[in-house]
């Protein structure tokens, strides 16, 4: 198949080996990846601000970007970005007056899937370690994100990939469905409780034992990472996708600064000669 | 048909939806809307709620409370097979109550009539409470007993009856904490949720003479001690005053649940009852109940059945109460219905699931949020209320991170997050100043009748003649005819009065910082080209974040998130730029990771436009998945999708 990949603004900008891993992920299962130069943004930020009119330009780019390009279906490393497509977009484009663009959008997003979504219901991928090699022997606990949990009904899609992973300990988080805190905009118009809920939910990911706390949208996984960062605590955020493209020959590496750029060729072989850092 | 809102609001629903210009519309109003009692937050959320986290005990004891309940709840709703169509009804009549209330309104007060009560109608809290206030110096005492009602709550009554040398006493247990402690509310359901069982005993010691060093902080003893304080109240008290769960069209009968008994004492014990309803508790029909009884206590309290459920109907001669008077309240909501997209708030039966779920009210508390209405559902129904032009309450679209917790667990399905999001737009237009008093439905809130009482249903009902037009209403002792002419007079002036009052609509506001960086994001987001750009400064970023590879503070508006998070050190090149030069490198990227590709790749390769696969023969589907949650299954396979998930 020829998947397009819609990697998010903030994947695209600031993870960008979230994407990459994505990238692997589909690869492996013999799938062409393409990216659609002219995409941007889902609009999220600009709708749940309340900004639907300055939403409009970023919509309508969306729709343009993901009809231009030949593709079989599209896929997004976040439940947030894909429910925004099919949620929101086509309910601002009728607000602000363009029928045509909300019927375009809802055919854009009736064609995008969330990553585990693809893996499972349309790849049919049930285990990752026999049919992705993935394999990653850390101790991990999962965070399901509310969008994917509750606008997608993603049920336990990710956590059940994470799990079937080589080597994993993974571990259950108590109050799992529990909101992390981000909420776009909330997250500093209103610092203090997104900050109390982020504390809350390091609080349980620190009583599963896991050093490593994963999940599917990676604007959930910096705000708890980075909450978890300036409280000095040790726990870090991956993307449930690069524990999936962790192999044994070519592991995912989290100890130290964790590295968000995709790394140099050559600079992967010499970190793994050393193991992990 | 005679209807009891006016005009303009029959018209203006009309128009939007025939025309679907939502974004045309809006439910701003004019600057006037003092005088609605409890509705505005005195400080905005963000900082209301920073004051509250600070105080570890009443998170502690919110946190215990909400996580019991939300379990209980859970519970139970687990064990109703047809919990989802229960919700589906639910909804559906609630949608019919809106869709038909002027007409059912009018039978309700047909029926309570001509069972022997009595209705009087109030625009707004200003107007319930005089109406409650004379009803009950007309009896010549000075106590009322009262049943936990958040209408009367809403309005502010008992400090009303206070400033008129009436005094009330609540019989709710959790409401008579809430009083005996000169506090405030938190909870819809628990209002001294706040409050662990040492701050009750404490109170109780201090503000019941008679209870000695003896009291303890067992749940038992306390409610024992409440009780012996009550049982006096309820023996010697001749006036009561509710609120009421359910008003029911076709008969003219009202009911309160409860579940301490304390209501059932009210409301059949005094010679008088007075009760405030919300115009938007009406149910059609009786057998509506069944449903509703069904969705109540599972949601609110967690218990399969509702402990005591009241239903009475009129007066019934030498049984109960023999005068009965019934005050219908509309403090806004007509104005809410007027807006197709925020409408459904009133589709609320005042459960408090969501408020049980809600990370944001676990964490801030119920005073956080400024209004009687706390919550995700206070978060939506107060601004609409007051309207959201009211700067008083436009921080509390905002206090949600739309996780939607609290609309997966409402009884009735109000969209909570989408409600909020559409509030948020219309705050944002009324900021640019694109609401004006043209835009206005017509707000029934002011104590002001030269501004607002034409836009009102009551003076509507009376300019249109009624049938009941001759019945005196001992409250008031007003005639219709008469109010007939002064509402008339009113409407002439209040013509005027709103052009005048749309000439001086809010202007524009000088554009915030908030304005400048969603402008600018919407101009680079909208384009790769920009956005390709405009990440090749991601570099910048790495210096900025220094040897600690984290950035710990940036300025204005975006340090509220520095305040509480670090960003990562941005990585070298975006994967958009990153992809240019590496996108054919497939097969290097195979064998770094040291897996052989499936056999599908060389299809890919050779055939431009393969065809799509079929789901997987045995792939765990949206269905089964939904179904093993005993959630509803919105999607009815993986693939395609319906768009409008």
């Amino acid at each position: 198949m020829r998947i397009a990949l819609f990697a998010t603004c903030i994947v695209d900008a600031m993870y960008p080996k979230v994407a990459l891993a994505t990238v692997r992920v589909l690869e492996r299962l013999g799938h062409q990846v393409v990216f659609p130069q002219g995409q941007g943004c889902c609009s999220q930020m600009h709708v749940n601000s309340g900004y639907f009119d300055d939403a409009m330009p970023v919509i309508r780019n969306h729709v343009k970007a993901f009809t231009e390009v030949e593709y079989d279906v599209a896929v997004a490393p976040s439940g947030s970005c894909v429910a925004s497509l099919g949620h929101q977009q086509p309910m601002v484009a009728r607000k602000c007056g363009d029928d045509l663009l909300a019927e375009q959008a809802a055919d854009v997003a009736a064609n995008t899937y969330e990553l585990s979504e693809l893996l499972i219901d349309v790849l049919g991928v049930t285990d990752a370690a026999e049919q992705l090699g993935s394999w990653f022997p850390e101790t991990v606990t999962y965070h399901p994100s509310c969008h994917g949990m509750r606008l997608l009904d993603l049920g336990d899609r990710q956590k059940d990939l994470v799990k079937s992973v080589g080597g994993i300990d993974y571990r259950e988080l108590p109050d799992a469905e529990e909101c992390c805190g981000f909420g776009g905009t909330f997250s500093f118009k209103n610092p203090d409780v997104s900050g109390a809920m982020a504390e809350a939910k390091l609080r349980n990911v620190e009583a599963t034992g896991a050093s490593l706390c994963t999940g599917g949208d990676a604007s959930c996984l910096m705000h708890l990472g980075g909450a978890a960062s300036k409280r000095k605590a040790t726990v870090r955020t991956v993307h449930f996708v690069e524990i999936l493209a962790s192999t044994k020959e070519n592991p995912l590496v989290v100890e130290g600064p964790v590295e968000l750029s995709i790394p140099a060729r050559g600079a992967r072989a010499a970190s793994n000669a050393g193991g992990n850092r | 048909m005679n209807c009891p809102f006016p005009r303009e609001v029959r018209e203006r629903r009309r128009t939007l939806e025939e025309t679907d210009e939502h974004h045309q519309s809006g439910h701003a109003r004019g600057a006037a809307r003092a005088r609605q009692g409890n509705l505005h937050a005195k400080v905005a959320f963000p900082k209301a709620a920073k004051e509250e986290l600070k105080n570890d005990q009443m998170r502690a004891n919110i946190r215990h409370a909400t996580h019991t309940i939300r379990g209980k709840r859970a519970n139970v709703v687990g064990e109703v097979p047809d919990w989802q169509q229960l919700r589906d009804a639910g909804s559906a009549i609630k949608e019919r109550v809106m869709a038909n209330l002027p007409e059912l309104l009018e039978a309700f007060e047909q029926n309570v009539i001509a069972r022997g009560g009595v209705v009087h109608w109030a625009r707004d809290a200003d107007e319930a409470n005089r109406i409650v206030t004379e009803l009950v110096q007309a009896t010549g005492t000075s106590d009322v007993i009262k049943v936990k009602s958040m209408a009367t709550q809403e309005i502010g009554l008992d400090a009303h009856l206070e400033e008129h040398g009436i005094t009330a006493t609540e019989t709710d247990l959790a409401e008579l904490i809430v009083q005996l402690g000169h506090d405030k509310p938190s909870h819809i359901l628990v209002p001294a949720i706040h409050k662990n069982r040492e701050e009750i005993r404490e109170i109780f010691r201090r503000e019941m003479p008679e209870t000695t060093d003896e009291l303890t902080s067992e749940p038992r003893v306390l409610a024992e001690a409440a009780r012996q304080h009550l049982r006096e109240k309820f023996l010697t008290t001749r006036v009561a005053i509710s609120g009421a769960n359910f008003g029911i069209a076709d008969t003219g009968t009202l009911s309160v649940v409860e579940s301490e008994g304390n209501g059932r004492m009210c409301l059949t014990l005094p010679d008088t009852l007075i009760t405030v309803m919300g115009i938007e508790k009406l149910l059609p029909s009786y057998e509506d109940l069944e449903v509703f009884f069904q969705l109540l206590p599972r949601s609110s309290t967690g218990e399969r059945m509702n402990p005591y459920t009241s239903l009475w109907t009129g007066v019934t001669p030498g049984d109960g109460p023999q005068n009965f008077h019934v005050v219908l309240l509309d403090n806004g909501r007509s104005a809410v219905l007027s807006d197709p997209d925020g409408r459904s708030a009133l589709h609320c039966i005042r459960c408090s699931a969501c408020l049980n779920v809600c990370p944001v009210y676990e964490h801030a508390g119920g005073h956080a949020y400024g209004s009687t209405y706390p919550g995700p559902i206070g978060a939506i129904l107060s601004p609409q209320l007051t309207s959201i032009t009211s700067e008083e309450n436009a921080s509390l679209p905002y206090a949600s991170s739309l996780c939607g917790a609290c609309y997966q667990v409402c009884p009735v399905k109000i969209n909570i997050p989408d409600i909020l999001v559409h509030l948020r737009d219309e705050d944002i237009r009324t900021q640019h100043g694109e609401r004006t008093q043209d835009d206005a439905a017509p707000a029934p809130v002011s104590h002001d009748p030269a501004v607002n009482a034409a836009d009102n249903w009551r003076a509507e009902k009376a300019l249109t003649g009624d049938a009941d037009s001759e019945r005196t209403d001992p409250g008031t002792r007003i005639r219709g005819a008469a109010v007939r002419d002064a509402a008339s007079d009113v409407a002439a002036s209040v013509r005027s009065a709103g052009r005048k009052i749309s000439k001086s609509a809010p202007a524009k506001k000088v554009p915030t910082q908030m304005d400048a960086m969603m402008k600018g994001a919407s101009f680079v987001m909208s384009s790769g080209k920009r956005m390709s750009l405009a990440e090749k400064g991601l570099p910048l970023g790495r210096v900025v974040a220094g040897r600690d590879h984290a950035i710990g503070w940036l300025p204005g508006m975006v340090g509220g998130w520095t305040q509480q998070r670090d960003i990562p050190e941005p990585p070298k090149q975006s994967f958009r730029n990153w992809w240019k030069k590496h996108e054919g490198e497939t097969e290097q990227r195979l064998r770094e990771d040291g897996v052989v590709a499936s056999s599908a790749v060389e299809d890919a390769r050779t055939s431009p436009r393969p065809n799509r696969i079929s789901p997987p023969s045995a792939p765990t589907t949206r269905t089964e998945r939904s179904d093993e949650r005993g959630r509803q299954n919105r999607n009815p396979g993986p693939h395609p999708r319906s768009p409008g998930r």
